[in-house]
Parts: C-alpha cells; sequence; structure tokens
C-alpha cells in the first residue's frame, strides 16, 4: 500500500519506527492532493505552509527521542464549519467567505495539543444543510469512488478526502446523518458520538440540540483513537456531558459473543436499494456467525422522525443563521437603511437550501403555528427516543443501514429536496434521540460503490460499537479496498 | 367621566456582577468602545453561552427579597428580534419558566394608605449592546456605530401585576423595588447608567368598573420623575382620546422628557414576532429547596423590617424610620451613628436634615459623606451633654464637613463650648434687662411673649453660646 492509503495507527507505527518522517508522509500526501483534488474537490482552503512547518516540528521532536502521541505528525482535514483561528472558516457559504475566526473550537485546539498536521478545510454542504455536498456555495464534491457520483454530505470533503487519500483523517459533524451518510457513500468509517461526547464549542451551528462533532477515518481503529483524543467534558459548552471519557481503543477487540444485536424492521423501508439491503442483511449473518444474538425490534415512531427532524432542525437553524446579518462580520450588501441591508445582504448571500430552512424553520415558531408544529414536534422527538430506550433495555446495538441507498449520481436529486430529506431516514432518529452511532464499510453494489452498515448504541456506549464494528471489520477486507480514481 | 388608569411596570435592572451573563468579559461601565468583548458576546460563529453562576444567584436572591416563589426547574429561551445592537439577532432570555413567579412588594402612599403590588414574574436575560450615532439622532446621523460593552450584561426583568392605579404609585413601587435590589446588593441601581429603568404599561377605564382598557407602554424610562410624568401625561392623553369619542390605540410609545409628550413609536400591527424558542445551548437550571433556603438565609434585613425595627427599638415615627431605610446605605450610616452613641432620634433628625441637604447639594451619596457616621455620633452626643447647643452644632456640623477633625477639637479651637456657667450668663442677662427697658415693661405688662426677644439678645452676645435653657429660666426668675 501506498502512504496515502494508510490509516493513522500503521502511519503512528511507522512515524515511531523511524521508516518515515512526518515531512515525508506530509509532503506524500500533499502530492496527492495536487494528483487528484482536481477530479474530487474535497477541500475548500488548503493549509501547505503550515502543515509543512507543522510536520517538520514534529520531526524534530522525534528526532529528540521525545515519545509522540497517536495524531502527532498525521495529516488531517476538518470541516469548514468548525471554526480554526486564523483560517478561513466559510461553512460553504458565500456570506462567510473572507471570515477569519479569531479563536479555535475546543476539538481544534485538542488536535493541535495532539501536534496533528492539518492539511486545510473541507467542503460541506453551505451550513452543513443537505445530505449531498451539491449545496455548497463553492462547488460539489465527487465521491471518488465514481466521480460523476455525490460524496454524500454534508461532511462530503471530509469523507471523501479519507477515501481518496488526500487527508489520512478528518473532522465532520453531524446534524442529521452528515458523518455517516458520507462515510458510506465513500466506504470510509464515520461515526457520531453521543450528544455532549464531544464540545461543539466553534462547531458553527445548524441545530445546536443535534449538532455533534466526530471522526471520519479509514478504519474503526482509527476512529477509536481519534475519539480517545476528541472526547470530552469542556467548560464551554454547557451542553457537554461531564463523564469521565474510557480508552475506546480497550474496545478494539475482536469478540461480540453475547452482544445482543437488533434489526428495526422499519429501517429495512420500502424502496430500498436491492443492493443495500443484501449487504447489511450478509453483515448481520456475519456477526451472527462471529457469536451475536439477532433479534429483530420494532421501533414504531421511526415513520414520524423524517418530518419531526425537518421542523426541529430548520427552527433551530433559522434562529442561530440570525446572526449573519452584515452587521459587524461577513458579508454586507448595500441598503438604503438597516432593515434593508439585512434583508439585501441574507437575500444575496444564503444559498436556496439554506434560505428554504429558515422559511420552514421560522413559520414553525411563528405565532399561532408553535403548538401545531414545533411543540409537537418536540413531543414526537421524545416519542422516537423512547423507541430506544426500551428497546436497549434488551438490546445491545441495534443494526440497519446507513443509508437507504448508495451514493447516487451528481444533480439526479438536487431538484426534489423531498426525496432529498427522504434519503436521512435511517439516520436522523439518532440525532433525535442523541444516540452514538457509526458506520462501517460492509460491501459493494453492483454499480461497485461502497455501503455502509450502522450501528446504533445506547447514550455514552461508543465502546460497544467500536467493539461490534472492529469486530466485523476484522472478519472481512471492505475497509481495505481503496477508490481506483481512474487509477491515480 | 371619573377614569381610572390601570398601570403595570417591567423593571429592568443590571445585575452587579463582575462578568458578564454568558462569558468572562468584564461589566465595567464607561469603558472605550467595544474593549469588554469576547467571541461569545460577540456572537461569533460557533461560540456558546455558559451561565454565570452568580447571574443565577443575584436573580434567586431578588426573587425572594421581593417574596417570590423560586421555580426549581427553569429554562432560557431564545426571543428573536433584528436589531444591530443584538450580536445574535436574539436575546437569550426566559419565557415561560421564569426562575421566580409570585411575589409582591408593599408600599406607603404619601396618605399614610398602604398597598401590596404584585409581581408577575422576574427572569434573568443578557442586555444587548448600545448604538453611537454620529449625529444626535438616527435620523440626524450618516452612519451609526455599534458598542457591544453592555452586551450580554446581566439583566432581570421583573413584571408587576397592573396593580397600581397612580403615577405616584407606580413612583412608589419603583422606589421601593431599588431600595430592595439595593439592600441585598444585587444591582448598583445606578439609573443615570441605565443600571435601572422601567417599561411603563398603561390603560384607562371608567372608575369603578374592572375591565381592562387598551393598553400603551412606554419603554426605557430611567427616572422616578419620568415614570411619574410620564404616566401623569399618558393617562390625561388617554383620556382626551376617549372623552373625544376615539379609541385608545395599543402601541409602543417613547417619552420625549423636554416636551413632556409622549410620541407614537409602532403599533401592534407592527410588533415582533418574537418566535419564542427554547435556547438549546443551554441546559435547563436545577435549583434544590437546600439551594434556596441557603439564598434565603443570606439576604440581610430588608427594608420593611428594618424600618420595623427602627420604629420599635428606637422609637422613631414611621415616616422618620420610612425615609432612613429607604436606601440600605442610609440605614447602614444611621446604625453606626447611634453605635457612636448617638440619641436615635437625634439622629434620624441630623440625617434627614443637615446631612442630607449638604450631600444633595453636592450630589453626593451617603457612602461619601466628608462627616462620617463616627464623627456625627460623637457631634451629637456633645449636644445630649449640652456641651454645645442644637445652633452651635450646626457650625460644628459645617466645619466637620470641611476638615476631618473631631467635634471636640473643633468645639475647642473655636471656642464654641456653650456657656453653663450661671455666673457668666447672669451678668449678660443683667446687662440686656438694664438696656431693654421697653421690652421688660411689654413683658411685664403681660405679654409673656415678649421674653423671647430678650433670650435672643442674650445669646447674641454671648455669641450663641449661653445655654439656652439657662438664659430663659434666669430671665424668667429675674422678670419674677
Amino acid at each position: 500500500m501506498k502512504l496515502f492509503e494508510q490509516p493513522s495507527h500503521v502511519l503512528h507505527d511507522m512515524l515511531v519506527n523511524n521508516e518515515i518522517t512526518s515531512l515525508e508522509l506530509t509532503e506524500a500526501i500533499l502530492s496527492r492532493i495536487d494528483e487528484v483534488e482536481g477530479d474530487v474537490k474535497a477541500y475548500l482552503t488548503l493549509t501547505r505552509d503550515e502543515a509543512i512547518a507543522q510536520a517538520k516540528a514534529v520531526d524534530e521532536k522525534i528526532a529528540r527521542g521525545e515519545k509522540i502521541s497517536f495524531l502527532e505528525g498525521i495529516p488531517g482535514a476538518i470541516k469548514d464549519n468548525i471554526c480554526t483561528k486564523g483560517v478561513k472558516t466559510t461553512c460553504a457559504s458565500k456570506i462567510l467567505q473572507n471570515f477569519v475566526p479569531p479563536y479555535s473550537a475546543t476539538v481544534v485546539n485538542k488536535l493541535n495539543a495532539e501536534n496533528a498536521v492539518i492539511l486545510g478545510k473541507t467542503n460541506l454542504d453551505e451550513f452543513a444543510m443537505g445530505g449531498s455536498t451539491e449545496n455548497s456555495a463553492y462547488f460539489p464534491t465527487r465521491n471518488p469512488w465514481n466521480t460523476e457520483c455525490v460524496p454524500g454530505g454534508s461532511s462530503g470533503g471530509s469523507a471523501a478526502a479519507v477515501a481518496a487519500g488526500t487527508a489520512v483523517w478528518a473532522i465532520g459533524s453531524d446534524t442529521g446523518g452528515s458523518i455517516r451518510q458520507p462515510a458510506s457513500f465513500c466506504g470510509v468509517v464515520g461515526m457520531k458520538p453521543t450528544y455532549g461526547r464531544v464540545s461543539r464549542y466553534g462547531l458553527v451551528a445548524y441545530a445546536s440540540s443535534l449538532d455533534q462533532i466526530g471522526p471520519i477515518t479509514k478504519d474503526v481503529t482509527d476512529c477509536a483513537h481519534i475519539l480517545n483524543i476528541i472526547a470530552g467534558h469542556d467548560d464551554m459548552d454547557s451542553t457537554c456531558v461531564n463523564e469521565a471519557v474510557p480508552d475506546y481503543t480497550k474496545a478494539l477487540v475482536e469478540d461480540v459473543k453475547g452482544l445482543k444485536l437488533a434489526i428495526p424492521k422499519e429501517y429495512f423501508v420500502d424502496g430500498m436499494d436491492p443492493d443495500v439491503e443484501k449487504a447489511i442483511r450478509d453483515s448481520i449473518k456475519k456477526l451472527e456467525e462471529l457469536g451475536a444474538e439477532v433479534v429483530e425490534i420494532s421501533l414504531p415512531n421511526t415513520a414520524h422522525a423524517i418530518s419531526t427532524y425537518y421542523l426541529i432542525a430548520p427552527a433551530e437553524a433559522a434562529t442561530n443563521l440570525e446572526r449573519y446579518d452584515g452587521v459587524s462580520y461577513g458579508e454586507r450588501a448595500d441598503g438604503v437603511d438597516i432593515v434593508d441591508m439585512m434583508t439585501n445582504t441574507r437575500s444575496q448571500y444564503f444559498g436556496e437550501e439554506v434560505k428554504r430552512r429558515i422559511m420552514i424553520g421560522n413559520y414553525a415558531l411563528s405565532a399561532g403555528y408553535y403548538d401545531a408544529y414545533y411543540l409537537k414536534a418536540l413531543k414526537v422527538r421524545r416519542l422516537v427516543k423512547e423507541d430506544y430506550d426500551k428497546a436497549f433495555e434488551k438490546v445491545d446495538v441495534i443494526v440497519c443501514p446507513t443509508a437507504p441507498s448508495p451514493a447516487y449520481k451528481i444533480g439526479e436529486k438536487i431538484d426534489n429536496p423531498l426525496e432529498m430529506y427522504l434519503q436521512d431516514v435511517c439516520t436522523v432518529p439518532l440525532n433525535l434521540a442523541g444516540l452514538p452511532g457509526i458506520s462501517v464499510p460492509c460491501g459493494f453494489s453492483s454499480k461497485g460503490m461502497p455501503i455502509g452498515m450502522q450501528l446504533i448504541g445506547k447514550p455514552l456506549d461508543e465502546a460497544t460499537l467500536i467493539r461490534t464494528a472492529y469486530t466485523y471489520e476484522q472478519s472481512q477486507d471492505f475497509h481495505k479496498s481503496r477508490a481506483a480514481l481512474g487509477g491515480k | 367621566m371619573s377614569y381610572e388608569a390601570v398601570i403595570g411596570l417591567e423593571i429592568h435592572s443590571e445585575l452587579k456582577t463582575n462578568t458578564k451573563i454568558f462569558c468572562g468579559c468584564a461589566t465595567t461601565f464607561g469603558a472605550e468602545h467595544n474593549t469588554h468583548v469576547c467571541p461569545v458576546c460577540l456572537g461569533l460563529p460557533g461560540v456558546l453561552p455558559v451561565l454565570n453562576k452568580r447571574v443565577l444567584e443575584f436573580a434567586i436572591k431578588a426573587g425572594l427579597a421581593l417574596n417570590c416563589h423560586i421555580n426549581g426547574f427553569s429554562k432560557f429561551d431564545r426571543k428573536n428580534y433584528y436589531y444591530p445592537d443584538l450580536p445574535k439577532n436574539w436575546q437569550t432570555s426566559q419565557y415561560d419558566l421564569p426562575i421566580c413567579e409570585h411575589g409582591y412588594v408593599d408600599i406607603v402612599k404619601s396618605n399614610g394608605e398602604k398597598k401590596r403590588i404584585r409581581i408577575t414574574r422576574i427572569h434573568m436575560e443578557e442586555d444587548a449592546g448600545k448604538l453611537v450615532h454620529s449625529g444626535n439622532t438616527i435620523k440626524d446621523s450618516d452612519t451609526s456605530n455599534v458598542d457591544y460593552n453592555r452586551t450580554g450584561v446581566p439583566l432581570i426583568e421583573i413584571v408587576s401585576e397592573p396593580d397600581m392605579s397612580t403615577p405616584e404609585e407606580a413612583r412608589l413601587y419603583m422606589e421601593k423595588v431599588k431600595s430592595i435590589l439595593q439592600y441585598i446588593d444585587v444591582s448598583n441601581c445606578k439609573m443615570e447608567e441605565g443600571n435601572l429603568r422601567a417599561d411603563l404599561n398603561v390603560s384607562i377605564r371608567p372608575r369603578g368598573t374592572d375591565t381592562l382598557g387598551t393598553r400603551t407602554e412606554m419603554k426605557n424610562i430611567n427616572s422616578f420623575k419620568a415614570v411619574e410624568e410620564a404616566l401623569t401625561y399618558e393617562i390625561e392623553r388617554q383620556e382626551e382620546v376617549v372623552e373625544d369619542g376615539g379609541h385608545v390605540v395599543q402601541e409602543t410609545r417613547t417619552w420625549d422628557p423636554e416636551r413632556g409628550i409622549t410620541l407614537s413609536m409602532r403599533t401592534k400591527e407592527n410588533a415582533n414576532d418574537y418566535r419564542y424558542m427554547p435556547e438549546p445551548d443551554l441546559v435547563p437550571i436545577i435549583t434544590t429547596d437546600e439551594e434556596i433556603e441557603a439564598f434565603r438565609k443570606s439576604l440581610p434585613e430588608l427594608p420593611d423590617a428594618r424600618q420595623a425595627r427602627l420604629e420599635n427599638e428606637f422609637g422613631l415615627s414611621s415616616y422618620d424610620a420610612g425615609v432612613i431605610t429607604s436606601s440600605r446605605q442610609m440605614a447602614e450610616y444611621f446604625d453606626a451613628v447611634v453605635a457612636a452613641g448617638a440619641d436615635a432620634k437625634l439622629a434620624a433628625n441630623w440625617i434627614m436634615g443637615d446631612l442630607s441637604k449638604n450631600l444633595n447639594a453636592e450630589n453626593m451619596s451617603i457612602t461619601d459623606s466628608p462627616v462620617e457616621p463616627e464623627r456625627l455620633g460623637q457631634m451629637i452626643g456633645l449636644i445630649s451633654k449640652g456641651t454645645i447647643s442644637s445652633k452651635i452644632a450646626k457650625k460644628v456640623f459645617e466645619e466637620m464637613w470641611k476638615c476631618p477633625d473631631s467635634p471636640e477639637k473643633i468645639v475647642q479651637d473655636k471656642g464654641l463650648v456653650q456657656i453653663t456657667d450661671t455666673k457668666a450668663i447672669e451678668e449678660i442677662v443683667d446687662k440686656v434687662i438694664a438696656s431693654s427697658q421697653k421690652i421688660v415693661d411689654d413683658y411685664k405688662g403681660g405679654n409673656k411673649k415678649a421674653i423671647g426677644a430678650l433670650v435672643g439678645q442674650v445669646m447674641k452676645q454671648s455669641k450663641g453660646k449661653a445655654n439656652p435653657q439657662l438664659v430663659n429660666q434666669l430671665l424668667a426668675q429675674k422678670l419674677g
């Protein structure tokens, strides 16, 4: 395997054993970027000089004989809705096209403390609103497995970069599936931790009660290591849970004996791609062979999750995005007075999908409609959560597809928002319930596109997800497949 | 027709925490523009609020002092409206689950009548920034800038029931609330700095009916005088509208203190739909009964209790005790004067009299008084001992105002000791009788009041130092 194809844990060992330097590695990834970024278009901003400087500093540290931490000297990428001090953070929106944050997100501070090499900021659907990265105000990112297809979204840039070898690891954010679905589409591992497990400070809010930061990696081992780095309480985030962080790498064991896995029948929806259904059923069979007990369960309120999500998320988004008014930062359009200026700024610099969700959200929160829409959505949200609570009294992990289909063609669904929203059916309920979920590669469609299996866990039980995902991963070779990218 | 006003107040009070409600920036007033700001209070993308625990503590203390029930489960909400001084374009406030509810305060009107004003709720919220116009007003300005120093300064909003029916009651209510907030030391209540300001809601109805009329609201009134004047004007205006056969329009009006009138600002049709939403970035506030009790125990003696104590313990009149306890600082000053050995009634008179007069003249707060309570107490002690007369005391007080010397030293240095030597006084009395034959005759002829003129002359000749009682006594004796 080439360097850019290796996961972090392999590269870490090579650094420790002086088989490579961080500079060699970083330059290898940068030349991979030179080679394929034109086809994939995963990055909005590249920070080459900073990456090289960081790599050299790590090499000096290694030369001094000092011990290095897991991600030290290993190049990765950050989704461009996570604030990086001194580096443009655009959220793939025109309204923040020149915005340079004066502070870094807690997660970025943690990665910097680790001396990770940061290559740049990855593309996304504008303000993380979308499932294909086509809603980026700049350009769509392409799926490395077939550049005519979407990489999924909204963390499409992060997933595509890891799949294309233009980042060893990446950080994404997940509000309704935005880490897991692109991971599934791009054949990589993506985890959305429990709500509150990772600090949201510095993550530009889309829907605050649903947003969560998580890793996108080449395999489950890297996922466990990076979760170790980014998880934990943060005084800057009141919703961040104050619970000890276990060492997730201890869960990297090949053993699912005695684990109770559940198949929720509602997740195998009508119209599901037959290749996806077959891959998932085969994988579940595999897990059963490996010693897990499998039962079928019902999560009856799943059907309401999408409509609930598409009220709560836009309502929160409508208020979260009020701050982009042209007054003290971001772009400003001309206007005859302050109201006109704000109106023109928002009309001119927000994209269509963002405006659509702001309108839905404001409608749901309006006087006279609040009870019928927003309040009702909050009640249904509770029902969705109660379904899971009940299920988890009897089982350890719920297994289902990550998305109802593999990656589709760019442009195929962009004119039909409703159909696009329905793609989130398997991922959205977890965000409503605040539960952790992981997507692991579990096969390929007849057209050669990756398929992801989603594992859902109890609150703060990421360890069991990692254990299950790792055991499954080690039993097959899907995670070792790499996108061809025209043989580059 | 005779009308009655129905008045309710929303009082906003800045809490005197060192740092802002959701970040660590300083709350200091008057700093250079945009120096007390950070990503959080500027509402930059990605930031999150963290509640300052002192804000919660102060709000709960205010609730307890204003006789409220403290809600064990409370939460923050987003109140959405676009305005350039509000960086997020929502104000983090509390909507349906405020921290305090169902309180009251008692006021005493000038006619002595007591009235209870109920408090609906108290909630916590953040203050907005300030627009700085290049001209005098927004209309004659080419540009406006925003100063975000005040953004995120903690506020409590105290909402009353519409229990007041006169401008005087509204003023007394606001004065009482101010006094209580100062007592419990949660707000500086500096009205000129906007620490304490009120929105006034008022409607009128025919006297004796109990339906509510259409109300108007006047925002950000920041002096007691303006509360009374604005309400007086607005009540008259509404009466005229109704008398002329019109209808009061529900609207927000501004008070123009210079012209002494209220002006329409925006009508209900143009009112904001605040689209309240639970604040997802803050967790619900859980307060246990134990915590509430601990806060209750930490409260100082409040004005009503203190007033009762001064009446009972020192025999002060209800009026005097009310004035002395109207501010915690004055009440504490009074206690210190008494502790220094002064007679309580004399202490009250001096504080309400010469001391207040001097403080007002120099626009000074009692805590900055150049005459410390200990020295005032000593001076009053000299009066009680007969060392100086009350009249001389006024001179001594003026000296004390100017220099830090003890009253004893001033009395010695200036030779102000009262003459209590009977012989010395007798000499003057004799001289005065001898040289005032006409008055003496008048007195002996039955005009007993004429003795006053003789006393005056004796005092004048003694340069005010003769003991007036002795003078009276001797004159009466001699004139037989």
